[in-house]
C-alpha cells in the first residue's frame, strides 16, 4: 500500500507546534518515550518497546568455518527486517532505502565498534568458529526504528548464552544445555544509537521522533555512544546543512541519555537473571498478560489562556453582527421551487425510503424552519394542489405559503439523512412505527 | 598490524605527512565528451572517477518527478577490480547502495534543484584502483571524499548551478592527535575515521560520518580537523576549475 501523503494541515500544525517547543506527546524536547524491555523464554530473545515503536531481536548461533582472512575470529551478522504488521507502506519490494540505511547503520554501529570480543568466538583456528546471528524483526512503526532496533541488538547479545565447547588436543566438545550451562557472550560495551530530529532548516531539534514528527523533519542525526562517553558511530542523513557546535551539543545529550538507557537495560538484565534462578515464570507470556486494558489517559499540556477572554471580546467587538439569513424560498417553474443552496446529495439511496414518508401537514413548519441556508431543500411537486400561491414570472418569489392541511404528495428531501435527525423529533418516530408495521 | 607506528615521535605519519597534511590531489575536468559533465580526480592513491548527466527528462516512471525541483540520481559503482578479491556484483550490494544514498543526500542539499524543476540529474561515481575494501566493511572515508569531490567537479564541468563546492575529506585520531586525510593504511588500522561534507563558504555539514569508537572530548578536534582539511580541498579544487575555465577560453578564442 502507498503511504499515505502527510496532509498541509498537519505538516504545518507539527512545524507550529514543535516551534512553541510542544509535542503532541506531552514530551519535552529532549525526552524520550517509555522503554520496555521484555524477555523470552529462550536465552537471546527480546522485545523491546520504545513507546508504540516495537522491535523483537533474536541471537542464535552456529559453528562455521571462518573467514579466510580472518581465521582466528568469530563471525557476527546482523539483520534487520522491516516486517509488512509494523506498517501498511511496508511491503516485501519497497522498502529498500530505509532498509539499506537501517541495516548499514545498525552493522556500523555493532560491528565496527567492536562491542564483542570476537576472538573469543573462535574455538579451533581457522577450522570452525562461532558465527552470531542477530535477527531483529521491527513489529509496529512508530517512529525512530533505529533507536529501538539497536537497543533490541544489544540487549539481546547481553542475554543470549551459547552452547559450552572444550578443546582437548585435536577433539572438539560441543555440550548441550543440559550437561553444561551454556555461556554468556563476552561483550566489552553496549552501544546504543540516540537521533535528533532537525526542522525548519536546523533551528529546532528533537530527541526521539515519533512517526508523525519523522514525516516532516528536515533530517536525522544519529550518534551512538556508549556509557564511557566513546562515540561509536555518527550519521547524518536527509540532506539538512549543519554545524559544527550542533554536532557537538548533541554528542553531549547523547551521552546522558546513553547513561540512562544503559541503566534501565542493567536493570532488566538483573531482574531477568533473579527470576530464572529462583525459578519463577519468565517469558513473553509473563510480561504481556500484566497488560491490562485500561482507558487511555494523557495529561493535559498547560496552555495559557488568560488573555482568551479579552481576545474573544476584543473579536466580538470589532466584528460586524452577522448578517441576517433569511430563507426565500425561490420558484423556478410551475412545481420547482428551491430554499437556500443546496447540498450536493451524498446518500443517494435514501430517497427511496423517504418516499413513502406521510409526513404530516403540521410537521412541514417545523421542517421549514428548521431547514437554514445550507440545507438545501429540492421541493418537488408541490404545485397542483396548493391553490393559493401566487405565481409571477420573475423567480423572486416572496413566500409560497403551504396550507398546514394539505399533504404535498411527496417532499423527496435531498438532505442526507443525518441532517434531518436533530431537528425533527415527530417524524423519525413515525418512520420506526411504519417500519415495525411492515 | 602489531609493530606499526601511525604517528611517530616526531609528528610523521606512515607516508611522511604530518598531522593536518593532505595527500597529493590531481585533478581534471572534462575527461568524457559524450557526458554533460565529467571529472577524475586522484587523491594520493584513491582516483575516483565522476560522470553528470542532466538536468533531462526524468526516465522511466513520471510519476517520480518532483513538481518543484530536480530529482538527483546517484550511483556508486565500484569496479569488480578494485577490491583485493574480485567481487561479481558491483551494484546491488548494500555498500554500493548505502554510498549511492550518502552522495544523493550530499547533492541534493548542494544543487540549486529549484531551477530545475520535473528533471532529473545523474551523477555516476566509480572509484578505481587502489582502494581495498575489507570484508569486515569498514567505512572508506577516503573514497567516499574522493567521490564526493569528483562529483563536484563533474556538476560543476555540466554547469548545473550549486550553493558552494562540496568538498569531502576523512580524518581520524591517533595518540591524542586528530590526523586529516587518512591513507588506506590508517584506515585499515581500525581507529575511528570521520568522514565530512563540507560547503566551505558557510562551514555547513553537508554529510557527517563516523566510525569505531572516539571519545566524545576527542570529537570537536577531529571535526576541526576534517574541516580546516575540506576547506584546504576547495583552495585545491577551485585552482583547478579556473585553469580549466581559464583553458577552455583560450580554445575558444576569447
Amino acid at each position: 500500500m502507498k503511504e499515505t501523503p502527510l496532509s498541509n494541515c498537519e505538516r504545518r500544525f507539527l512545524l507550529r507546534a514543535i516551534e512553541e517547543k510542544k509535542r503532541l506527546d506531552g514530551r519535552q524536547t529532549y525526552d524520550y518515550r517509555n522503554i520496555k524491555i521484555s524477555f523470552g523464554t529462550d536465552y537471546g530473545c527480546c522485545i523491546v518497546e520504545l513507546g508504540k515503536t516495537r522491535v523483537l531481536g533474536q541471537v542464535s548461533c552456529e559453528l562455521v568455518a571462518p573467514k579466510l582472512n580472518r581465521a582466528t575470529e568469530g563471525i557476527l551478522f546482523f539483520n534487520l527486517e522491516l516486517s509488512q504488521m509494523a506498517a501498511p507502506s511496508f511491503e516485501p519490494g519497497r522498502q529498500s532505502d530505509l532498509l539499506v540505511k537501517l541495516n548499514r547503520l545498525l552493522e556500523r554501529c555493532l560491528r565496527n565498534s567492536k562491542c564483542i570480543d570476537t576472538e573469543s568466538l573462535c574455538v579451533v583456528a581457522g577450522e570452525k568458529v562461532w558465527q552470531i546471528r542477530v535477527d531483529l524483526h521491527l513489529l509496529n512503526h512508530d517512529g525512530n526504528i533505529i533507536d529501538a532496533a539497536s537497543i533490541a541488538a544489544i540487549v539481546a547479545l547481553c542475554h543470549f548464552r551459547r552452547p559450552d565447547v572444550s578443546v582437548q588436543g585435536e577433539e572438539v566438545t560441543l555440550y548441550t544445555p543440559e550437561e553444561r550451562d551454556p555461556v554468556a557472550l563476552s561483550i566489552h560495551h553496549m552501544p546504543i544509537c540516540v537521533s535528533f530530529a532537525f526542522f525548519q532548516q536546523g533551528t529546532y531539534l528533537l530527541v526521539d521522533p515519533n512517526e508523525r514528527e519523522e514525516r516532516v523533519m528536515d533530517g536525522l542525526l544519529v550518534i551512538a555512544m556508549n556509557k564511557h562517553r566513546e562515540i561509536c558511530t555518527i550519521q547524518s542523513s536527509g540532506g539538512i546543512m549543519l554545524l559544527k557546535d550542533q554536532v557537538l551539543r548533541c554528542s553531549k545529550i547523547a551521552g546522558v541519555k546513553v547513561a540512562e538507557i544503559t541503566e534501565l537495560i542493567q536493570k532488566a538484565l538483573e531482574n531477568d537473571q533473579k527470576v530464572r534462578k529462583e525459578g519463577g515464570k519468565f517469558g513473553f507470556a509473563e510480561s504481556i498478560a500484566n497488560q491490562r486494558i485500561t482507558t487511555f489517559k494523557m495529561e493535559k499540556a498547560p496552555i495559557d489562556t488568560s488573555d482568551v477572554e479579552e481576545k474573544a471580546e476584543e473579536i466580538i467587538a470589532e466584528a460586524e453582527p452577522p448578517s441576517e439569513v433569511v430563507s426565500k424560498p425561490v420558484l423556478w417553474t410551475s412545481g420547482t421551487a428551491q430554499i437556500g443552496e443546496g447540498v450536493e446529495n451524498s446518500w443517494g439511496d435514501l430517497e427511496d425510503s423517504e418516499k413513502d414518508e406521510d409526513e404530516g401537514g403540521s410537521d412541514e413548519a417545523v421542517i421549514l424552519d428548521k431547514m437554514k441556508m445550507d440545507t438545501g431543500v429540492e421541493v418537488s411537486d408541490i404545485g397542483s394542489q396548493d391553490a393559493p400561491i401566487v405565481l409571477s414570472d420573475s423567480e423572486e418569489e416572496e413566500m409560497i405559503i403551504l396550507e398546514p392541511d394539505k399533504n404535498p404528495k411527496k417532499i423527496s428531501t435531498q438532505t442526507s439523512a443525518k441532517q434531518e435527525k436533530a431537528p425533527i423529533k415527530k417524524p423519525v418516530k413515525r418512520r420506526k412505527k411504519k417500519r415495525t408495521a411492515n | 598490524m602489531a609493530g606499526l607506528e601511525l604517528l611517530s615521535d616526531q609528528g610523521y605519519r606512515v607516508d611522511g605527512r604530518r598531522a593536518g597534511e593532505l595527500r597529493k590531489i590531481q585533478a581534471r575536468m572534462g575527461v568524457f565528451a559524450q557526458a554533460d559533465g565529467s571529472a577524475y580526480i586522484e587523491q594520493g592513491n584513491t582516483k575516483a572517477l565522476a560522470v553528470v548527466y542532466g538536468p533531462h527528462e526524468i526516465r522511466g516512471s513520471r510519476s517520480r518527478a518532483l513538481p518543484d525541483r530536480a530529482l538527483v540520481n546517484c550511483q556508486y559503482s565500484s569496479a569488480t577490480f578494485s577490491t583485493g578479491e574480485r567481487k561479481r556484483r558491483p551494484h546491488g550490494d548494500r555498500k554500493s547502495c548505502e554510498m549511492g544514498l550518502q552522495l544523493r543526500q550530499t547533492f541534493e542539499a548542494a544543487i540549486l534543484t529549484q531551477l530545475h524543476p520535473r528533471s532529473q540529474i545523474d551523477i555516476y561515481v566509480q572509484p578505481l584502483r587502489g582502494v581495498v575494501s575489507l570484508q569486515v566493511l569498514q567505512a572508506d572515508g577516503g573514497t567516499y571524499a574522493a567521490c564526493v569531490n569528483a562529483a563536484t567537479l563533474a556538476v560543476l564541468d555540466a554547469g548545473i548551478p550549486m550553493r558552494d563546492f562540496v568538498c569531502a575529506c576523512s580524518a581520524g585520531f591517533v595518540d591524542g592527535t586528530a590526523l586529516a586525510d587518512l591513507s588506506h593504511v590508517e584506515e585499515a588500522a581500525g581507529g575511528p575515521q570521520l568522514a565530512l561534507a563540507l560547503l566551505p563558504a558557510s562551514g555547513q555539514i553537508a554529510l557527517l560520518e563516523m566510525d569505531a569508537r572516539l571519545h566524545e572530548d576527542h570529537l570537536e578536534w577531529v571535526l576541526e580537523a576534517a574541516a580546516q582539511a575540506a576547506r584546504d580541498v576547495h583552495t585545491l579544487l577551485d585552482r583547478v576549475v579556473r585553469q580549466h575555465v581559464h583553458e577552455a577560453s583560450i580554445l575558444l578564442g576569447d
